[in-house]
């Protein structure tokens, strides 16, 4: 299966072919990771603007060195510091980034659709690192390259993913990817934080954690989003960490003994992670980091090196 | 319009399978000749078939001296010249367990062409670690380098045309051992 994408926007427009053969490309490029000289030539000469309206320390840093590994130029622009806080409109900025002829921006926005705006204004490749409550698909890409690794296939995997659904655009592409790839997902929340499309994406609803992780392979635990307290959607953050925190004591009498535990971070310790879990042998959160930077390195080798893909 | 052939026409069998088998032992008994027995020896062969063609060399060394040498495996798409130019690369890995430093490397690849693939290789491999020398070995040379490079060991010279191909067919993958020389069928 080739790749002829323009753009990664979002895991529900893609096959389930070219899900798996962004995971293979990933797979496979893991190694460098653990060479003496972290260095390949692949990209040399393409440059990749990383465009950040939003704060970030993950995936800014894994864009970086993905796009450094593979010999690209990678500027970095954020918006602190810059014309946007001159007044310069979104599109105006990206326009003129577009006008340094970039092969490859990659934008993360507060806003649910900003990456495919600019996959229209721009004649380069985008790719989607967050926008708004929409999509994030290479943090779902990370989390299935991380499944596949420790279960060895994605067929008949049973997911949970707990906490704060509503807002999250990592539970969003997770749920396409994996529905595609013949997994079934759970989503577990209090109710004010499970939207009702959830069950026309495909997946379970489940409104008491002890259900949800019963009979799972994985645990996703999403980050709880603090400002959404104050917004009056969970009475508070003792009662959210008492019902809904992920501790050692109800993974022992609920969970499977195999069962991974995932986060996308940052972690609120304490609230839906409890330490000792989130260090713990189930954990696989450090993982999923060091497979970001091979899924980015894919992503971005994909894009460049599509046939006459100099996007300009 | 003629397009390109879908399925090319063999031309004439070059290699059969005891020769390819007796071209290797050769090319075994060279290489420790040329550097006076197996130390500090390490096959790496490139993705795909010059991979097993990498282990049965190791293995014809193993027959004669005794000495078990490592084999890797290079996947040399992220180093080649031509990206974005063939379509979406496939990227299989790398996989090379020992350090290269300070052993005498033999890059096994199955048919020497252009040398492109070769000069992507040696970047590849240096990329890797220093090490004390590189050496190539391949089962055929058709000729028409583009870049300053020759092989150290070659199974058999075959003066070719730019519009043939050579196939180098191999148990581990085909079924069969042999090599043949195929045209693209008149349309």
């Amino acid at each position: 299966m080739g790749w002829m994408r323009k753009d990664l926007l979002t895991m529900r427009e893609l096959e389930a072919g070219e899900i798996v053969l962004l995971v293979d490309t990933a797979a496979s490029l893991q190694e460098i990771a653990t060479r003496e000289i972290k260095k390949v030539p692949a990209l040399r000469g393409k440059t990749v603007v990383n465009l950040f309206y939003e704060a970030s320390t993950r995936t800014r840093t894994s864009f970086e060195i993905a796009g450094k590994w593979l010999s690209a130029d990678v500027v970095n622009f954020s918006a602190s510091g810059s014309s946007t806080s001159k007044g310069e409109s979104f599109i105006d900025t990206a326009k003129n980034i577009g006008a340094m002829s970039p092969d490859v921006v990659v934008v993360r926005h507060s806003s649910a659709g900003a990456a495919e705006l600019l996959a229209r204004a721009l004649p380069c490749s985008i790719v989607n690192a967050g926008d708004g409550a929409h999509e994030h698909p290479t943090q779902a890409l990370l989390d299935l390259l991380t499944i596949r690794e420790k279960k060895g296939h994605f067929e008949g995997l049973h997911v949970a993913i707990v906490g704060d659904i509503a807002h999250s655009r990592v539970a969003r592409s997770n749920i396409h990817g994996m529905r595609k790839l013949g997994m079934t997902v759970t989503v577990a929340g209090p109710p004010t934080l499970i939207p009702p499309f959830v069950q026309e994406l495909g997946a379970k609803v489940s409104y008491r954690l002890e259900d949800a992780i019963g009979d799972v392979d994985v645990i996703m635990m999403l980050r709880l989003q603090q400002e959404r307290m104050t917004a009056g959607l969970i009475p508070s953050l003792r009662e959210y960490a008492h019902y809904w925190g992920l501790t050692l004591d109800k993974l022992a009498r609920h969970a499977r003994p195999d069962v991974l535990i995932m986060h996308p971070g940052p972690v609120n310790r304490g609230i839906e992670l409890a330490p000792e879990v989130a260090d713990g042998p189930y954990s696989v959160i450090l993982d999923q980091v060091s497979r970001g930077v091979a899924v980015r390195m894919g992503v971005l080798l994909l894009l460049a090196g599509r046939k006459g893909g100099d996007g300009g | 319009m003629a397009s390109p052939a879908r399925n090319p026409r063999e031309k004439a069998q070059v290699l059969d399978e005891s020769a390819l088998d007796r071209a290797l032992t050769r090319i075994a008994h060279e290489i420790l000749e040329k550097n006076g027995g197996a130390k500090d020896l390490a096959f790496v062969g490139l993705r795909t078939r010059g991979v097993s063609l990498a282990h049965r060399l190791a293995a014809k060394i193993a027959q004669i001296d005794g000495t078990t040498l490592p084999v890797g495996t290079l996947d040399i798409t992220l180093y080649r010249d031509d990206l974005g130019m063939r379509g979406t690369p496939v990227i299989r890995g790398t996989d090379i367990p020992f350090s290269i430093k300070d052993k005498t490397v033999i890059l096994v690849d199955d048919v020497l062409f252009t040398g492109r693939t070769i000069r992507a290789a040696l970047d590849a491999i240096i990329d890797l670690g220093r090490p004390t020398a590189i050496q190539l070995a391949c089962l055929i040379d058709r000729g028409h380098r583009e870049l300053p490079i020759r092989p150290d060991y070659v199974g058999k010279n075959l003066p070719t045309s730019h519009r043939e191909t050579v196939a180098v067919r191999l148990r581990e993958h085909d079924g069969e051992d042999r090599v043949v020389i195929e045209e693209p069928e008149e349309a």
